[in-house]
């Protein structure tokens, strides 16, 4: 029933827009109008750390290609982050366990293969199986027959395929999960649920020197390392036909360098504006600057395997470490406003309707240097007298804000030694003391979000062993309702129990919230329509080339 | 002659291996590079360890070091994490760095001796000093200021250049970079000529040339200048290896794809393969380098001969 109007929705708005790209005269393949659809843009990226196939890309630069080159079952809207069908006719479930999932007529691959339910079956299996040393293998462990084909103990994998998928015919497969899901279907937007043509299978390093999907553009021409050129897929058979001629990624090693050729004019977008530049981006670019929240949230995280933090009654002294934090100062000093404080433990972009609740953290949350002083000193004082928050000094500007978030605690506390900043050299490292439990006090820890649910905000974090609950909290609560909430059949109940779960977070602090991230992006004259989605990633196919 | 060099190239051996079970081990000391692969999240321990096991990383560094060691006399110098032989990595960026460091050593040889020899005969003149105080500024500030002034000023001020260097890295766009990348050497280079000049012009065999009556240039290119040089080239040829090495910060500014890029992204990646392997070939530069340098003199000054 959901598929159903959400289906309606998305011809209504394509529907819109093709008319809305007819009068400006430019979206053919002639390219000689005066909107010129075939003219190319060249766009900032990072190298990808992993090769570039669906389920083995985890950061955002080798996503970004993903997003260009594949449609999936669903797809995220770009301003609302709303998850709507693009291939999927219509996902059906009686039981939040067992879907049926059929996928619309007439979606072929650039190569002119058919996209049928075989090519995602293939995919997912391909992505499940351990031998494959896909990184995103973890998005298929609620399927059944996950541990068959991916032991987490690393043993001889017993089965490649997943039990629980079942192609029915050209445009039908079943998908059996090992637990109640409501929210399954939304998480099918996500790039490690994108089909996957034969040539993949078959001729699997061709197919990684130049990546086939079905996504509005193709690759023209890859050399890694150095720059990716997507072409517009004239045949292209969605609606959302991509608005100029094609993409040119350059790979830029230092975000100043891209900022700098942007303002000399050899390249039109640049989708991560330096820290430093941050004071003139207004003056340098005006309304070519675009600041738009994205679904990343910052936070400190504790040892919880610490004696020392593991013990009841530090909840205080982490609320106390809270209260200390003078986010509005930080935020506006030191991110020029691009990261906002935060009032809860998800992000804006979620909408109210998704479960973001304004104001959650409460008190907790807000600046009070005395509230915070008693709350430490309640709670038996910070553990030997000293916090060391640690941070990888590689990337990003955590030096800058950890010594920041430092210096307030410590004008809060009124002592120049309450807490120092901890740089480890490299992010591998400091992901490896993480892993290896080393940490004694406070450590950085930032989320992007794969999928705009709530969901998956709360569960991989902080749910007992989630893949991402670094700092092993662990509360009877918080996982009961987790779960009760993810068998929800209704998806609003979904939200509300998440919230509810969200709550025990805030009681016991579980992690210091501190800032949401906003995506920021500058780009040239000749580009009109740019805009970031949710991810705080561009979306390329709407933009026009003058 | 013929033995000198063999003894030399037996040198090499324990230097090369010395300097790559350094690196190696240095790399090694930091520690897992599977926990940086899956990004702000903990790699299900399966897939961990198998990367682990594909990347040869759960054995023991003493075990790793000679299977490492066997694998790049057979060529193979195994595989980057995103999925690209090294040799590949290496195809695509040496040539890009020889390129720039050629540019350089032009620059270098060219502008820092003419500078050297006009001071060098010149000294205690206006000439001199104000050459003196240019070299004392360029070799005090800092390579990545020198060369972010200049991108600013030239690349988006004035528009004369581009401010970052295309994939494909042509000389012509690779001026600019190799002027910053060789200006401290090149200060050195031009001191180093004066001193050699100044001192040597006193000496006999110039006086007497100059008593014999041959053309001044003659005196200067064929006698003054030849001997002066042997200093000069033994620093030209060191500074070939720290010049391909040292690339890293001019790279990283004007966004050049060679070595140092590689090697930076190496370094934060923590991929052994990459470092161990971009390293091994340097230092093999390195090497092949200083042995030519040491060659070279029994051509400048034929009283330099080796048993």
């Amino acid at each position: 029933m959901r598929g159903a109007t959400h289906a309606r929705w998305v011809a209504g708005a394509a529907a819109v827009a093709l008319a809305a790209t007819a009068c400006g005269g430019g979206d053919g393949d002639s390219g000689g109008g005066s909107g010129d659809g075939g003219a190319v843009l060249s766009s900032s990226w990072g190298d990808p750390q992993n090769p570039l196939e669906p389920a083995n890309t985890n950061e955002v630069q080798g996503g970004k290609v993903l997003e260009m080159i594949f449609r999936g079952l669903k797809r995220y809207d770009a301003e609302t982050g709303e998850a709507k069908d693009m291939l999927a006719e219509e996902i059906e479930t009686t039981d939040s366990r067992n879907f049926t999932i059929t996928i619309k007529d007439g979606w072929t691959f650039s190569n002119g293969e058919k996209v049928t339910a075989k090519s995602f079956v293939d995919a997912w299996n391909y992505g499940a199986s351990l031998k494959n040393n896909q990184k995103n293998a973890y998005f298929f462990e609620y399927i059944e027959g996950y541990d068959k084909t991916h032991p987490d103990d690393g043993s001889e994998q017993s089965a490649d395929t997943l039990s629980g998928l079942k192609v029915v015919d050209d445009n039908t497969f079943t998908v059996r999960l090992t637990q109640k899901f409501s929210t399954f279907p939304d998480t099918l937007g996500y790039n490690a649920y994108a089909p996957l043509p034969q040539s993949f299978f078959s001729d699997h390093d061709a197919w990684l020197s130049k990546p086939v999907g079905n996504g509005p553009y193709t690759v023209e021409s890859y050399t890694k390392g150095s720059q990716l050129s997507l072409r517009k897929w004239d045949d292209y058979p969605g609606e959302d036909k991509a608005r100029n001629g094609g993409v040119d990624l350059k790979v830029y090693t230092d975000n100043n360098t891209a900022y700098t050729d942007l303002m000399a004019g050899n390249l039109d977008l640049v989708d991560d504006v330096p820290a430093a530049q941050l004071k003139n981006v207004r003056a340098d670019l005006g309304d070519r600057y675009i600041n738009t929240s994205a679904g990343i949230i910052q936070t400190l995280s504790f040892p919880y395997y610490d004696e020392n933090w593991g013990k009841d009654g530090m909840e205080k002294v982490r609320e106390g470490l809270s209260r200390a934090i003078d986010r509005e100062q930080i935020t506006d000093t030191i991110f020029q406003k691009t990261r906002t404080p935060v009032t809860d433990w998800t992000s804006p972009v979620l909408g109210a309707g998704g479960g973001y609740e304004e104001g959650l953290c409460g008190d907790a949350c807000e600046y009070d240097p005395d509230a915070a002083k008693k709350l430490i000193e309640e709670g038996g004082g910070l553990p030997g007298g000293q916090v060391r928050i640690t941070y990888n000094a590689d990337t990003g500007s955590h030096r800058q804000w950890v010594d920041a978030v430092c210096n307030s605690v410590n004008n809060a506390l009124d002592n120049d030694k309450a807490c120092v900043g901890n740089p480890v050299g490299t992010f591998a490292d400091y992901r490896n003391q993480i892993t290896q439990r080393k940490m004694s006090g406070p450590f950085r820890a930032g989320w992007q979000m794969d999928y705009p649910l709530i969901q998956n905000f709360l569960q991989p974090l902080y749910y007992t062993n989630a893949s991402s609950n670094d700092g092993k909290w662990s509360n009877a609560e918080f996982d009961r309702l987790v779960d009760e909430a993810n068998a929800e059949e209704d998806t609003q109940r979904a939200v509300e129990k998440f919230q509810q779960a969200e709550r025990v977070v805030r009681d016991n602090m579980a992690a210091i919230p501190l800032w949401y991230q906003n995506g920021s992006a500058g780009y040239s004259e000749r580009l009109s329509d740019v805009s970031l989605n949710p991810f705080s990633v561009p979306v390329y196919e709407h933009i026009k080339v003058s | 002659m013929g033995r000198y060099v063999v003894r030399r190239l037996l040198q090499m051996i324990p230097v090369f291996v010395g300097a790559t079970l350094l690196i190696f081990l240095m790399v090694n000391v930091m520690g897992d590079p599977v926990a940086g692969l899956c990004g702000d999240r903990e790699c299900d321990p399966a897939t961990a360890a198998r990367l682990r096991h594909e990347f040869g990383l759960d054995k023991p560094v003493w075990h790793q070091y000679p299977t490492y060691m066997g694998n790049v006399f057979t060529g193979d110098f195994g595989t980057a994490f995103n999925g690209q032989e090294v040799t590949e990595l290496m195809g695509s960026a040496f040539p890009v760095t020889i390129r720039l460091t050629i540019v350089a050593i032009f620059f270098e040889i060219v502008i820092g001796i003419i500078l050297g020899v006009v001071t060098g005969l010149r000294r205690g003149r206006p000439v001199d000093s104000g050459v003196l105080l240019v070299t004392l500024v360029v070799i005090s500030v800092p390579t990545f200021v020198t060369g972010l002034l200049l991108q600013l000023l030239l690349g988006v001020e004035w528009g004369w250049i581009r401010p970052s260097v295309s994939s494909d890295a042509p000389f012509g766009e690779l001026i600019v970079p190799g002027l910053v990348l060789a200006s401290v050497s090149l200060a050195y280079v031009t001191r180093l000529t004066r001193t050699s000049i100044a001192e040597n012009a006193r000496a006999d065999y110039v006086r007497t040339a100059v008593a014999k009556g041959l053309p001044r240039h003659r005196v200067i290119r064929k006698h003054l200048l030849r001997n002066s040089l042997i200093p000069v080239v033994t620093f030209i040829g060191t500074d070939i290896g720290a010049l391909m090495g040292g690339a890293i910060v001019t790279e990283r500014i004007f966004n050049i794809h060679g070595v140092g890029f590689q090697l930076y992204q190496g370094i934060l990646r923590q991929n052994t393969q990459t470092v161990v392997g971009f390293v091994t070939v340097l230092v093999l530069v390195f090497l092949v380098a200083n042995l030519l340098v040491d060659l070279l003199y029994a051509v400048l000054d034929p009283r330099i001969r080796y048993a």
